[in-house]
């Protein structure tokens, strides 16, 4: 079979498309699907991506911090490189300015908004979340995205009625 | 309840109900946490691995969610046993193949697990038939309190829970569904879902994890990051992705059913013959045969059958779970027999 675009090459690539509830089919050559920019089956290369100990290796600067070691782990900047993983809690302290970059390249953001432990001061906790949702809620007005601002608008809500509710009791 | 016990347990997730449960098998949130100060997990010499084991145990049989749980100490258990635990989804490969103060900890139906000793220190998993993300946070943010109630999680203000790798830092959490798509595999339409998907911040991966093949049409999707966002965004994002695909995978359904049903059928067909006869058959023909089987319950085709028989014999025509059942050592070529017998057996085929 030729490829139904050159009509040259030996179809090799089949692709089926439904395009509104009907089945298409294409035959195309290697070269041909490589243009129409179809990926062949290469599942899985394409997860993994952020998680590979190898990216995190390379993103990583090799001089910015060489020789630092965490005091409280023993574990040195080389190691964290090697292996992609911190030693302790406190290797983040230690590798901070070069964690934070690599944090934003990994996350796209380099600022928790998720939950914060229940044992620490609830109510300072509380105010910087509430804050860090205030900011969101602007930005998402800015960006249009005003289904995700009225969700964020009411988490700032139940917050603000939580906060007095907690410093009573 | 011991390991054993554990076989023929009714395991929730298998059950093939819930949300979505044609499409959707299952639903799981874990969560990592580390105590603070002590070395994580993969970092930690023998001596420590076993003080995290000792500090954090307690804390975990004092949760109200986790009373009466199974714990198992990796060490003590038989290369099989792990196998089985792996092929259960109870534990990951890394933690099947560590050895000293690595633990886990099952609860009834097998809906909470947690892996002690992984790389992180703690890895609490909830798992919940179907789409039930809803389900699943609620009960692991009750578990994730109670145990901070006693330990020290290691957490900074800028950087939420701090973690082992730092593609988890943050919430420390991942909200995956396990999904069959045959019909968007038959149709070649997978790859370009799996494509799309990297601008969405979902991950891919096979039956199995983390660089595991897509066995028998199963995928698992989860967010691709932890940071810079809360945990009900992050779910949402995930669900939204995942309704998406559950909408492509129906339609690619819908069309095969209308424009090849003949072959379609002819397939489902063959398939469930195929394992209703065969004498000698390996898992991976298994797999993909019985994933065939699943889309003709799911499509009406097959009406004989339910759904958590087909689960069940997903699982239990894994290597492991066949010697469990033996209790011995097999061959391959007697576990290929063997598989065969119970899948003529569940499946109503001849009994010689």
């Amino acid at each position: 079979m030729l490829c139904d675009i050159c009509g040259k090459e030996e179809a090799t690539v089949h692709i089926t498309e439904i395009v509104n509830g009907q089945m298409a089919e294409l035959h195309l050559c290697e070269e041909c699907a490589r243009k129409k920019n179809v990926a062949m089956e290469q599942h899985f290369s394409l997860s993994d991506l952020l998680g590979g100990l190898a990216d995190i290796g390379t993103v990583l600067d090799k001089t910015e911090m060489a020789g630092k070691r965490c005091s409280n782990c023993g574990m040195t900047y080389e190691d964290f490189r090697k292996m992609g993983r911190l030693g302790c809690s406190e290797c983040y302290v230690t590798f901070r300015d070069s964690l934070a970059s690599l944090l934003k390249r990994i996350h796209g953001s380099d600022h928790h908004l998720g939950r914060f432990p229940l044992d620490k001061d609830k109510k300072v906790k509380a105010k910087t979340r509430i804050q860090d949702l205030r900011a969101r809620l602007a930005a998402a007005i800015q960006l249009e995205e005003y289904e995700r601002a009225a969700k964020l608008r009411d988490q700032i809500r139940i917050m603000e009625r939580k906060g007095p509710e907690k410093t009573k009791t | 309840m011991g390991l054993d016990d554990l076989i023929y347990q009714n395991t929730e997730w298998l059950k093939g109900t819930g949300p979505q449960s044609n499409i959707v098998i299952s639903s799981r949130i874990r969560l990592a946490r580390n105590v603070e100060k002590l070395p994580f997990s993969h970092w930690a010499d023998e001596q420590k691995e076993k003080e995290i084991l000792v500090l954090v145990q307690p804390a975990i049989q004092s949760s109200n969610y986790l009373k009466n749980m199974l714990f198992l100490k990796l060490s003590d258990l038989s290369r099989l046993d792990k196998q089985f635990l792996l092929e259960r989804h109870l534990i990951s490969r890394e933690h099947a193949e560590g050895k000293n103060s690595k633990a886990v900890v099952i609860s009834e139906k097998e809906i909470i697990s947690i892996m002690i000793n992984e790389e992180d220190h703690l890895r609490v998993q909830v798992l919940q038939s179907g789409f039930n993300f809803t389900e699943a946070w609620r009960l692991i943010s009750k578990i994730d309190e109670e145990i901070q109630a006693t330990l020290n999680f290691a957490f900074s203000s800028r950087w939420g829970y701090l973690t082992a790798c730092p593609t988890n830092v943050g919430t420390g959490m991942r909200a995956s569904v396990m999904l069959h798509l045959p019909a968007l595999v038959m149709t070649k339409q997978i790859s370009r879902v799996l494509q799309a998907l990297d601008k969405l911040s979902v991950a891919a991966r096979g039956l199995y994890g983390e660089g595991t093949e897509a066995l028998g049409n199963f995928f698992q999707f989860s967010n691709q990051i932890t940071l810079g966002h809360t945990e009900e965004d992050l779910i949402d994002n995930v669900e939204r992705v995942v309704k998406q695909i559950v909408t492509h995978e129906t339609e690619a359904r819908r069309v095969l059913m209308n424009q090849n049903k003949k072959r379609v059928s002819d397939r489902i067909w063959r398939s469930y013959g195929t394992l209703k006869n065969a004498h000698i058959i390996s898992s991976s023909e298994t797999i993909n045969l019985l994933s065939m089987v699943r889309l003709g319950v799911d499509m009406g085709i097959i009406k004989n059958i339910d759904r958590a028989k087909i689960n069940k014999l997903f699982i239990f025509s894994q290597p492991a779970h066949l010697q469990k059942m033996e209790n011995k050592i097999l061959t391959p070529m007697q576990r290929d027999i063997k598989r065969a017998d119970l899948l003529r057996k569940e499946l109503g085929g001849k009994d010689v």
